[in-house]
This record gives structure tokens, sequence and C-alpha cells, in this order.
């Protein structure tokens, strides 16, 4: 009894905030993990350099502002652009030459690529951030009942949020996606079927790069531009994956925002909480669910 | 139509078929019987591409295909029906239908497909998961139709199947037959194999061991079902 008169204004505006900061950091999470998604179903790699390409992602974004004067719009459309090239790159000369072999192998290829992309990012940059200027559009804030809320942060949650729609609806009603979903569900009886599979790899796998070269654009604004930047998202990511389940589209998406969400609402117990949240509950979810929210063991 | 010679095929160093040969001309329809693991259905995934460990030639229309991938195979008109079914579970009965290509001229039109199996036409958004066994089985022969493809290759369509399903099929069969359908089916089913087939190749632990008509296959039938195990 004596608590609920405590409740007072602040606390929900403290709530408030923390739920929005959840959504923040998992639309982040939901597109890194619908990369991750779309490219371990269609090439069986867990790919680690996620989080390499979503930091290069943020890095094209403050390289076309710095050398070309660039700014954020179009580098939304453009940064993606180039690191999926990258990632074409990657697939085309090396990921390519272990399919078939022990899914480590392609772990372990993105790891070290991973390193690389890293410190030679590192040896150009050095460690310390970058700063990158929010768009000028979405300067200021936004008032939502009891708080004030970033406008550029809102924004970040509603274009993530468009984003994993549209790429659901892709995948989901389009021919195209009907096509890259077979294939994900049973890749060598698709061939049988007529439809070159290998073709559709190159675009899947620079189609999940882009998206993570997306994200990285997204954080410039909000986190420093750094070398390292991808690391820890990338780890909370594969938690993300593992508890939608393995290759699983929605799973990814409702994952990402619900971790999000957790770990900030978490943090209001107790800040230590939130990533213990997150790996509790990926513990959880494999020990009952090993294939994950939305997976289904079959489909590898 | 298409010719075999010479098909041999591995597992490992597990030898599953022995210098296999056996041909079926345009508008055939033949039969690949033989017991549980006789090769039949390697014999069938030897011919669309996705049994790798093999040697021996495969014609297709005067063409040596044994080299070319699935997918090539499929476009040049090889239509599959696989043991399984190989219905995808993430598509509706409709997408499974229309994921191949068209590749010939006899491809049925979508209406014809539903016209014909009226099933499908009430799941057609349904997922492939949701159908039964025997829904399956129809979703999927009747894909191979809607390709147009120059000669089905059918692994044990009747298997599982109500009574009233392998009457319905065997109509649709010799219906399809009668329009210059091209087949080479692998059935355990004696019965049905006779009453839609004109000749039958015997497989027995990967070698084609005896070719029969239909009227072979009558009077020995007690001999052949005890062989087949059946
Ligand atoms: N994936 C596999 N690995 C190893 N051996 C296999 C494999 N698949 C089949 N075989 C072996 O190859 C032989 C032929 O098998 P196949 O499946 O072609 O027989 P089948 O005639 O289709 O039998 P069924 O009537 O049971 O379908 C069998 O001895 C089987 O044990
Ligand atoms: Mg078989």
């Amino acid at each position: 009894m004596r608590r609920g008169p405590r409740r007072t204004s602040m606390d929900l505006g403290y709530a408030t905030l923390q739920v929005f900061n959840g959504l923040v950091n998992g639309a982040f999470y939901a597109l890194l993990s619908l990369g991750l998604a779309v490219i371990f179903g269609m090439l069986r790699v867990v790919n680690f350099a996620h989080g390499a390409f979503y930091m290069l992602g943020a890095f094209a974004a403050y390289l076309l502002q710095l050398e070309l004067g660039i700014g954020f719009w179009p580098a939304l459309v453009l940064a993606p652009a180039a690191v999926a090239l990258v990632g074409i790159a990657v697939e085309r000369l090396l990921l390519r030459r272990l399919y078939g072999l022990d899914p480590l192998y392609g772990f372990l290829l993105t790891f070290g690529l991973t390193l690389l992309i890293q410190d030679g990012m590192r040896v150009r940059f050095g460690l310390q951030g970058q700063p990158y200027a929010t768009p000028t559009e979405l300067g200021g804030s936004l008032s939502l009942g009891a708080i004030a809320y970033p406008a550029y942060r809102l924004f970040v949650i509603a274009f993530s949020l468009a984003v994993c729609v549209a790429v659901w609806y892709a995948i989901e009603r389009t021919r195209l996606g009907m096509v890259v979903r077979a294939s994900i569900e049973r890749r060598d009886l698709t061939r049988a079927f007529g439809i070159s599979v290998d073709r559709w790899v190159t675009g899947t796998f620079a189609f999940g790069i882009a998206l993570a070269g997306l994200a990285g654009v997204l954080a410039a604004p909000m986190r420093n531009v750094s070398p390292t930047m991808g690391a820890e998202p990338v780890i909370l990511t594969f938690a993300v994956v593992v508890i939608g389940g393995m290759g699983s589209i929605a799973g990814a998406v409702v994952a990402g925002f619900a971790v999000g969400v957790l770990a900030s609402l978490g943090a209001i117990v107790n800040p230590a909480l939130e990533n213990i949240l997150v790996f509790a509950l990926m513990a959880v979810v494999l020990l009952v669910r090993p294939a994950g929210l939305f997976g289904s063991l079959e489909a590898r | 139509m298409l010719e075999v010679a010479g098909l041999s095929a591995w597992y490992g160093q597990a030898q599953a078929l022995k210098k296999v040969a056996f041909r079926v001309d345009d508008g055939e329809l033949i039969t690949l019987v033989g017991r549980n693991g006789a090769g039949k259905t390697t014999t069938l995934r030897c011919l669309v591409g996705l049994h790798r460990e093999m040697e021996g030639r495969i014609v297709l229309g005067g063409e040596e295909i044994s080299g070319w991938s699935p997918e090539r195979r499929a476009r040049a008109g090889l239509g599959f029906v696989p043991d399984d079914r190989g219905i995808y579970a993430t598509l509706t009965v409709d997408e499974n239908l229309t994921l191949p290509p068209q590749v010939g001229p006899t491809a049925w039109p979508l209406d014809r497909i539903y016209a014909t199996f009226p099933v499908l036409r009430e799941r057609r958004r349904a997922s492939g998961a949701k159908l039964s066994g025997g829904e399956q089985q129809i979703l999927s022969i009747a894909r191979a139709l809607r390709m147009g493809a120059r000669i089905l290759l059918l692994d044990e369509p009747t298997e599982g199947l109500a009574p009233v399903l392998v009457q319905q099929l065997r109509e649709m069969l010799l219906d399809a037959k009668r329009e210059g359908l091209t087949a080479l089916l692998v059935e355990q089913n004696l019965r049905f194999a006779t009453a839609v087939a004109d000749r039958h190749y015997l497989l027995a632990q990967g070698e084609i061991v005896e070719t029969l008509d239909n009227a072979a296959v009558a009077v020995r039938e007690r001999e052949l079902l005890r062989h087949l195990g059946v």
C-alpha cells in the first residue's frame, strides 16, 4: 500500500522514457537480426562480421559527409549500397568457397574478417569516435505526454519498423520473396524445380549486409562513429536471433524490439540487469524451445 | 524421350545402383518396381540431378544431361514428384504450384489445375504444411503438370493414399496419358502399376533384373508380390 502514492509522475516518466529507449535499441537489434536471419536462412552462414558491416555503414555515412559533403538523407541510401558492394565481394570471393563445408568455417571466416575490418579501420581512423550530426529536420524533441523525446530517436523507431514491415512484405507476399522462402526451406529441391538458387544467394547476402549498413547509418548521429562500435550490438543481436529462431524473419523483428524493451525495463529495476535479462531469456528459450520462439527445427 | 544407360550410383562406399539402363519413349508410361531399398528413389534423384555420386548416361530428348545442374534439367522438362512430396511449409498452395517456371507448351493453366483438383482450390491460400498427406500428394503432382514437363518422374505417388484417392489418381494419369503424357513412375502397388503403365522394369539391389509387360505381371503376380514383400 505504501508504494502506491509514491508512484509519482516522475516514475511514470522514467518508465516511458525507458520503453522508448528500449524501442530505439530494439530498432537496431531488429534491423541487424533481420539481416542475420536472412543470411543464415539462405547461406547457412552465421555472419559474425555483421557488426563490422554495421560499423562500415556508419563510417560510409561519416565519410560521405566529410569527403563529399553528402548529408544524412542521401547517405541513408548510398551508404548501405556501398556496404552491400563489399558484401558482394565477400560472398563471391570468400564465402562461396566454403559452401558445403562445416558451417564452422563460415563462422571462422567472418570472425577473421571482423578483426581485419575493425583493425583496418582503426589504423586509418584511430579508436576515438567521430561525431556525426543529427539531420537538422530531426533536431529537437517531441512531447510524449509525460516526457519530451528526441525527434531523431522517434524517427529511428518508425523508420526501422517501416523497413522491417517492408522486408516482411517483400518476403511473404512477392514472387521474389517466395523464391527466397523456398530456397531457404529446401535448397536442393528448389533447384530441382528449376530455380537457380545460387544466383539468389549473392543477392540475399548483399541485402542482409545492406540492412546492417543501414542500421549503421541510423546509429551514426546517436553513437560515436568508431571502429569498434559494432562489437557490442552484434553480441546482443546473436541473442536476439537465437530467441527469435534462427532464420525466422518475423522472429528476428519481434524478438529484436522485445529484447530492446525488456533490457530497458530491466535497467529500471537495476542497471546491471539490462544485458543479464537478455541472456537469461536466451537460455530459457534454448531450454524450452530450442528452435526459438518463431523457428522450426525441420526447416534446417 | 528419356534414355538411361550404365547408371551407377553410390552412397560413400556403398553402391546403390549398378549399370542401370532403361528407356521411356514419347507418350509412354513406364514403372520402376522393386522392394524397399532396391534403388528406385536413388534412380530418380540421379535423373533430376540431386544425387551427385553417380556415373552413366542420361539422355533427354537427344541431349546428354548428366552434367547439367538440377535447375537446368528441370527447365529442360523434367517434372519431379519426390517421395516426400516436396511441399513447402512456408509457401501457400498457390505459391507451391507457381514456384517452378512453366517449361513447356503442355503447361496446365492454374484454372485447369483448380478445376481438376477442387480440393486445392478450396485451400489455395493455406500453407502447404496444413494439407493432409493426400492433398500434398495431389499438390505435388499438380505442380509438375503445371510446369508442362516433358516427362513426369513420380516417386510412389500412391503411398499412404486412401483408396478413393488412388482411384482418382489412376483416372487422372490415364486421362493425361491420352493427352500424350510421358512418365516414369516408381510404384510398389502392382495393381496400380499395371492399370496405368505400359511396361515395368524390375529393380533388385540396384540392378534392373527384368522387364515385364502387363500380361507378364498378371501371370506372375503372386511371385512378384512375394518378391516385393508387400
Ligand atoms: N542418404 C543415404 N545414405 C546412405 N545410403 C542410402 C541413402 N539413401 C539410400 N541409401 C541406400 O541406397 C539403397 C537404395 O535406396 P533407395 O532409397 O533408392 O531405395 P528405394 O528403392 O527408393 O526404397 P523404398 O522403397 O524404401 O523407397 C538402399 O540400400 C539404401 O539403404
Ligand atoms: Mg524410395
